[in-house]
């Protein structure tokens, strides 16, 4: 291992973390919302749109993110629409990440009992109040470990947007290594800057896990 | 009446906590013994030992005559001997109602299929579940599947009947339909031990009643006397948390 | 649109060809991951604390690190360091063999530890013995648990070769790719076409077999 080759790549691997870190988070970000939105939809059986949904969640689903990548950022612009790189990626991940966080989402909504609905009327409390003082905590109590599971999901597939040309952590390695050969070195970086990435969510993940479920269960 | 059950100084300990404290027991043939007492007291435990399910520590258990130990070929044996049914209700999900009962028949004792199916269909008519025989255990109520579970504990000719609580996780509507099936194997003179909190049917049932308290018989008698006329303060004390008067 | 590509020569036919180079290595790895999956699962099950921490290891490695980065480090790494020299194919089945197998054994240890005692327990006073109380009550429930999760896996293997284009395999990504460059002058819209094409043949592929994981997870629950 060659001490000197690691820091002089060092910079070049912190700018391509950093961008990696940034799309990566918008698309969750994005996919928090549309997972959201979608789930209430379906939840509440909203016509048409929930059609929609469902077609939406088992298409990208069912399909990997590097075709979806590749369909827009390759694709959309033979029918004049043309996104940048970083867009595509974000928005790629967002839809992506979107259809899993919709699953995620509904079956926490679904899996609260029907009993606190009915008691929490009983006590006089408004529709409104309701689900937002009964349903929505303990939806989102129940919902929790899937969501974390997906986030690092999420956090992995954008290893894939160096497919797109985004100068992202597994292009620069891919870069540094066509051009001087020091394979070893590449490596090695590449995956301490994924541990450095992943492994305070992934042990955030096992924590909030246990805590929630605690919560739920009481013992 | 011959003797068919005994138990003699059995103890049985839980890392520092004795359990089971010196019981000792005797059973007769077609007799019902009903076991009651305070959670905790021991009396599952107490069937689970007799079952094996429990490792017996010390003391000795005699079934027809002969000493069950905790040897785990022999464990086999004495197990077709003693049927038990449990609390919780643990038919196996992936079988249907008929493949629940048929299931040990045919693999333990090597009866012949045709045969046991046979046994098992009257046996679900007394119990009023015929028309179950191919669904499965999701599809019934809790006191439907408790009644499977006591007909896959009868078709194996058990000498003994252990009954661990068995209407303790039932809807109260369901309790009567289980009883019912457990008072007419009495009647036709079934051994068996019963763990029950339900006092007005250990009354009805019962030829003797047990009063189990820190891993022992604390006092026993003719349901009669035992509800009626209970001689310690503590089964006294113990009775009175199920009557209402004030 | 770009696609009127697919129809000239054996073009559609070479797609699919692509998309069953990226079958053929799914199903390969997700056999080998079930195989090694189940008995990583049970040693698991056993609680001997240094199988335990080995897995924990194991398995957190595959939870935090992108199938891309393995691949690479497999397929670079090897070369390299070992100075074997591994085919892409080779490769990318010892990654995904790696990654299914701990998929795989967290699965076959759930649904173990999944059983209930009760389950035992009352085979055992029905008289069965050990090998009448696994063969008759216990494998047959794991096994109806593990199929719905085991197709579930196979879907998520198909999506996952797609990233063997990276080192080099000509799946259908590539196959696509060279389609649209051979055709650059004649169709300039071809990537449309094409890529929207692959997009519904892997929903094709996954699509049904996430029904019937489905499917049989809803018929088989307890």
């Amino acid at each position: 291992m060659n001490f000197e080759v690691i820091r002089d790549y060092l910079p070049l691997y912190f700018k391509a973390f950093l961008l990696t870190i940034k799309i990566g988070w918008i698309g969750i970000a994005l996919s928090l919302g549309i997972g959201v939105i979608s789930a209430f939809i379906l939840h509440f059986k909203i016509p048409v749109l929930s059609a929609i949904v469902k077609v939406y969640v088992e298409l990208f689903r069912n399909t990997p993110l590097l075709v979806q990548l590749f369909f827009v950022y390759f694709g959309l612009p033979k029918i004049g629409i043309s996104i940048s790189a970083e867009a595509c990626g974000a928005i790629g991940l967002g839809l992506l990440g979107g259809s899993y966080m919709t699953e995620s989402f509904r079956s926490g909504l679904d899996a609260v009992p029907l009993s606190q609905t009915e008691s929490s009327l009983a006590l006089g409390m408004t529709k409104g109040r309701l689900f937002t003082s009964v349903i929505l905590p303990q939806a989102f109590t129940l919902s929790v470990p899937a969501v974390v599971a997906n986030l690092i999901f999420l956090l992995k597939e954008t290893s894939v947007f160096s497919a797109i040309s985004l100068m992202d952590l597994m292009f620069t390695a891919k870069d540094l290594i066509g051009l001087y050969y020091n394979t070893t070195e590449c490596l090695v970086m590449l995956v301490v800057f994924y541990v450095i990435m992943l492994l305070p969510v992934s042990i955030l993940g096992s924590f909030v896990e246990k805590k929630t479920r605690f919560k739920m269960f009481g013992n | 009446m011959e003797e068919i059950l005994r138990v003699e100084n059995l103890s049985k300990r839980f890392e520092d906590i004795s359990v089971i404290n010196n019981l000792s027991l005797s059973v007769k043939k077609g007799e019902v013994v009903v076991i009651v007492g305070p959670s905790g007291c021991g009396k599952s435990t107490f069937l689970r030992c007799l079952n094996g399910l429990e490792e017996i520590e010390e003391g000795e258990i005699f079934l027809d005559g002969e000493k069950v130990s905790s040897n785990k070929k022999n464990m086999s044996k004495t197990r077709e001997k003693i049927g038990m049914v449990f609390q919780s209700y643990d038919l196996f999900p992936h079988k249907t109602i008929l493949q629940n009962i048929t299931l040990a028949p045919i693999t333990v004792k090597k009866r012949k299929k045709a045969e046991v199916e046979e046994e098992a269909l009257k046996l679900l008519d007394r119990v009023g579940l015929l028309s179950k025989k191919d669904n499965y255990p999701r599809q019934l109520s809790g006191g439907q599947k408790q009644r499977v579970a006591i007909v896959r504990a009868l078709i194996m000719h058990p000498e003994v009947l252990l009954l661990d609580e068995i209407t303790a996780a039932l809807d109260p509507e369901m309790v009567r339909e289980v009883l019912d099936v457990v008072l007419s194997l009495a009647k036709e003179g079934r051994t068996m031990l019963i763990v029950t909190h339900e006092m007005a049917f250990a009354k009805a049932v019962a030829d003797r009643v047990i009063f189990l308290e820190g891993g022992k018989i604390v006092e026993e008698g003719a349901p009669n006397d035992f509800f009626d006329n209970p001689q310690t303060d503590r089964l006294k004390r113990f009775l009175q948390t199920f009557s209402y008067e004030k | 649109m770009g696609f009127e590509v697919l129809l000239k020569g054996n073009n559609m036919l070479r797609l699919l060809g692509g998309l069953g180079v990226a079958m053929y290595i799914s199903l390969i790895s997700v056999a080998i991951s079930i195989v090694l999956g189940i008995i990583l699962g049970a040693l698991m099950t056993l609680k001997n604390p240094v199988i335990n921490a080995i897995s924990r290891v194991y398995l957190e490695i595959v939870r935090i690190m992108p199938q891309m980065v393995l691949l690479f480090i497999v397929y670079f790494g090897a070369t390299k360091v070992l100075g074997i020299n591994l085919s892409a194919e080779i490769s990318a089945i010892i990654v995904f063999s790696f990654w299914g197998t701990a998929e795989m054994s967290d699965l076959v240890r759930g649904a173990l530890s999944g059983i209930d005692k009760i389950q035992y327990e009352s085979s055992m006073a029905l008289g069965m013995n050990t090998r009448q109380t696994y063969f008759h009550v216990i494998i047959p429930q794991i096994i109806r648990r593990l199929i719905p999760l085991s197709i579930n896996l196979i879907t998520r293997m198909i999506k996952t070769t797609s990233l063997v284009m990276m080192i080099g395999i000509v799946e259908v990504l590539k196959v696509g790719q060279q389609i649209i460059e051979a055709n650059r002058k004649s169709s300039p819209n071809a990537a449309f076409g094409i890529f929207a094409t692959i997009f519904l043949l892997y929903f094709i592929a996954c699509y049904p077999i996430s029904c019937l994981s489905k499917y049989l997870e809803k018929k088989w629950e307890k």
